[in-house]
């Protein structure tokens, strides 16, 4: 009889019915430490499996926004050769000239009203002759990644597929890519209007939603008795947290757009012609990404307010302050960087919300800055939503060139909203 | 002798009078203030009143066309306005498989990357973590729309086959919208199984149970409340979950149940009428509504149910 089975009659006999056996060395050990071994590893696979995909997704639009393209001259640029001098070597004057003649003189005026032609440098004069003579157009597109290991069968496929035609490396992303308007020619799209959109309906929401939200929350904490309806009000805020973000486009869409129309459109302060005015404008948009993140700012500030210790209150209720000179000189400037942080990372939601804003204002094709709250508009993320919903390739990359311009916004924003709170942390 | 009290007030020489005067002031600013502050608080019941108003006044001038009544709504299995057909269902069903492949992925792997950060990961490993999940998080919807379309999708065609898997299908829209979710549910999760009590941890260690044995059989069913929290608010964020659809998962209301084909959700065909043309009280115009109306219950009945979960663990260990 070997030691383990006389353990195990041991302990037998020693159980009282009922009994369970939680560890014993008759259980096999070595078998359940393995088990939890095995599950360790499937709990931290879990969590690389979620950092796998972040990085995927960001491999991805790298990939997209850099790589080869075969450019179709719509007229051969060697045409415009001055003495055998092509188009790269002449200079600015020669070009200038040469849009002179080419193009009608209403088109040349009105990009002389612009821009001076004398003011223009001529980087910028043969950029011109580039998209409005020789007119690329894509025909064909590949990602950064195959560009790189597949170069030579990509020269070869071009070289025999488009003869004539240029394939060129390119990077999508290009500081003219950001201050270009929008266009109907791939490689001369930007998102010049897109950004400036997206700023002007940011402006809205924050003057809307900052002091709506921080004097709810203020409300909340200081001022509201804990009776029905106050108690009514918090769930309130916290299911409204929880609507999804289409049901405010769909409430925006009713009430800015269509009810408030005379308001929105910016017709009530004539500013607009109000034959073509109508009520999906920035103003519109900006109020209804307020309405959405509103909620999200008062819970965060209401946090921020409660974490204000209680005894700076009473020292200044105990010196005769009033209520509201307690809250305006004490918990607010102590609770500030908690609210701007839990604000700045609101904003980062609104800046990066795009179904409310497809509901809401739903243009199309703009190529107008905004220059007013009362203006049509595009925002970044539309314009990407625009792009992406193309079939063609070549609209993809700019899209991904795009995200990649709005990550970098929300990025800054959130290192901003983590530099706040590093800075101006208290404990007390 | 004129001398001042503490309150301000001048001392009055009349001794019937008292030295210090304890009535409340009026404050007219701070009525005003008080005023203001109270209408931003109210502001949002002001908020829900206009969305369940606006959204049911349409919806019910959506349900008053004769072309339209509710039990064909609820029932029809064709959603084709040009025709005058209203059934939700092919919307619904599309919603049902994208939102049940979400969960399928986000479920396991949110819960068991809760259990590692909570119950396995030492403090650096959990603080370099929990971050990067959170930036997930932080991504904006149509990213992982572009990523469903541009990589997901040729991904599955390429594994299925071209002929199998559509260009837009719902299977790559629910995939990328489970990791949307993971890290939603990840972090609630890990906020639950954190605040359950140390003692019960070290008691079952100190009947010689292993991790595992403590993390699975006595942690999660104490956190469990909090989890089914999370597991319902991502459930109610897959409903309203709306670009990830709208760019990956096809145009054109669908009735089919595969993962692999083409089929609108109602929040992608919200997207997809009111991007083109919208002419006011026309029968599409209203039946956005009508369908924004049933999301808007669905997700705050799911939501509501999870406050619930969310305060019954905290009344347990707080």
């Amino acid at each position: 009889m070997t030691a383990k089975e006389n353990r195990k009659k041991r302990i037998e006999s020693s159980m009282r019915p009922g009994d369970t056996v939680l560890y014993s060395p008759l259980s096999n050990l070595s078998a359940r430490n393995r088990l939890g071994r095995t599950w360790q590893l499937v709990f931290l696979s879990s969590t690389i499996i979620g950092i796998l995909a972040l990085t995927a997704l960001l491999l991805n639009i790298l990939d997209r926004s850099f790589g080869y393209v075969v450019l179709h001259a719509k007229v051969d640029p060697a045409t415009f050769a001055v003495d055998g001098l092509p188009l790269e070597e002449q200079t600015k004057d020669q070009l200038v000239s040469l849009l002179e003649t080419e193009l009608s003189s209403g088109a040349f005026n009105k990009l002389n009203n612009e821009k001076s032609f004398e003011e223009r440098s001529r980087a910028e004069v043969y950029a011109l002759v580039i998209e409005r003579l020789v007119k690329y157009e894509v025909e064909e597109t590949w990602p950064l990644f195959e560009s790189i290991t597949n170069s030579g069968e990509i020269k070869a496929y071009a070289a025999q597929e488009y003869p004539g035609d240029k394939l060129t490396f390119i990077s999508w992303l290009t500081a003219d890519f950001i201050s270009r308007p929008q266009s109907s020619e791939a490689v001369t799209a930007g998102i010049r209007t897109a950004i400036l959109g997206s700023l002007w309906t940011i402006l809205i929401t924050i003057l809307f939603a900052f002091p709506m939200g921080v004097g709810a929350a203020i409300y909340l904490e200081e001022y509201a008795a804990d009776n029905w309806m106050n108690r009514v009000i918090r769930t309130n805020i916290n299911n409204l947290a929880g609507v999804p973000s289409i049901i405010y486009g769909i409430l925006g869409l009713a009430i800015f757009v269509r009810v408030l129309e005379k308001l929105t459109s910016g017709a009530v302060f004539g500013l607009v012609d109000p034959t073509t005015a109508n009520g999906r404008t920035i103003l519109s948009a900006g109020l209804t990404l307020g309405l959405l993140v509103l909620p999200v700012i008062i819970i965060n500030a209401q946090e921020a307010i409660r974490a204000v210790p209680q005894s700076l209150r009473k020292a200044s209720y105990g010196l005769g302050a009033t209520r509201w000179q307690t809250v305006w000189s004490h918990v607010l400037p102590n609770a500030l960087p908690g609210i701007l942080t839990g604000t700045i990372l609101a904003i980062s939601r609104a800046i990066g919300e795009t179904a409310p804003l497809v509901v809401v204002g739903a243009s199309t094709a703009i190529s107008m800055d905004p220059s007013s709250p009362f203006s049509k508009f595009t925002a970044l993320p539309i314009q990407i939503y625009q792009w992406t919903a193309r079939p063609q390739e070549e609209w993809r990359h700019l899209a991904a060139a795009a995200i990649v311009v709005l990550l970098a916004l929300l990025l800054s924003l959130n290192a901003a909203a983590i530099f706040l709170r590093n800075r101006f942390a208290r404990k007390y | 002798m004129a001398k001042k009290t503490a309150n301000g007030l001048k001392q009055d020489k009349d001794p019937a009078r008292p030295l210090l005067n304890l009535k409340k002031r009026r404050r007219p600013g701070e009525i005003v203030i008080q005023s203001l502050l109270f209408f931003t608080g109210f502001f949002s019941i002001f908020t829900t009143i206009s969305i369940v108003y606006e959204l049911g006044k349409e919806a019910w001038l959506f349900f008053r066309t004769p072309a339209v009544n509710l039990l064909e709504f609820l029932t029809g299995t064709k959603w084709q306005p040009h025709i005058e057909e209203f059934g939700i269902l092919p919307l619904a069903t599309a919603t049902l498989v994208t939102t049940a492949i979400a969960m399928a992925i986000a479920i396991p792997l949110g819960l068991a990357a809760a259990i590692y950060l909570s119950e396995y990961a030492s403090k650096k490993m959990r603080n370099t973590l929990k971050p990067i999940l959170e930036v997930l998080a932080g991504i904006p919807t149509i990213v992982y729309g572009y990523f469903a379309l541009t990589f997901v999708t040729p991904l599955l065609r390429s594994v299925f086959g071209n002929d199998i898997v559509e260009i837009y299908n719902t299977g790559s829209a629910g995939l990328v919208m489970g990791i949307l979710i993971l890290p939603l549910i990840a972090s609630i999760s890990e906020d639950a199984l954190n605040a359950v009590p140390r003692a019960l941890r070290e008691a079952a260690y100190g009947l010689g149970a292993t991790k595992l044995e403590v993390a699975v059989k006595i942690v999660l069913p104490a956190a469990l409340s909090g989890i089914a929290a999370a597991v319902i608010l991502g459930i109610s964020r897959a409903i309203g979950e709306t670009m990830i659809v709208a760019v990956a998962a096809g145009a054109g209301p669908n009735f089919t149940l595969n993962p692999f084909k083409a089929a609108e959700t109602m929040t992608g065909h919200i997207v997809r009428i009111s991007g083109g043309d919208l002419s006011y009280d026309s029968i599409d115009y209203n039946s956005i509504f009508a369908i924004g109306l049933m999301l808007f219950f669905l997700t705050l009945t799911l939501n509501i149910i999870s406050q619930r979960f969310v305060r019954r663990f905290r009344e347990v260990y707080e």
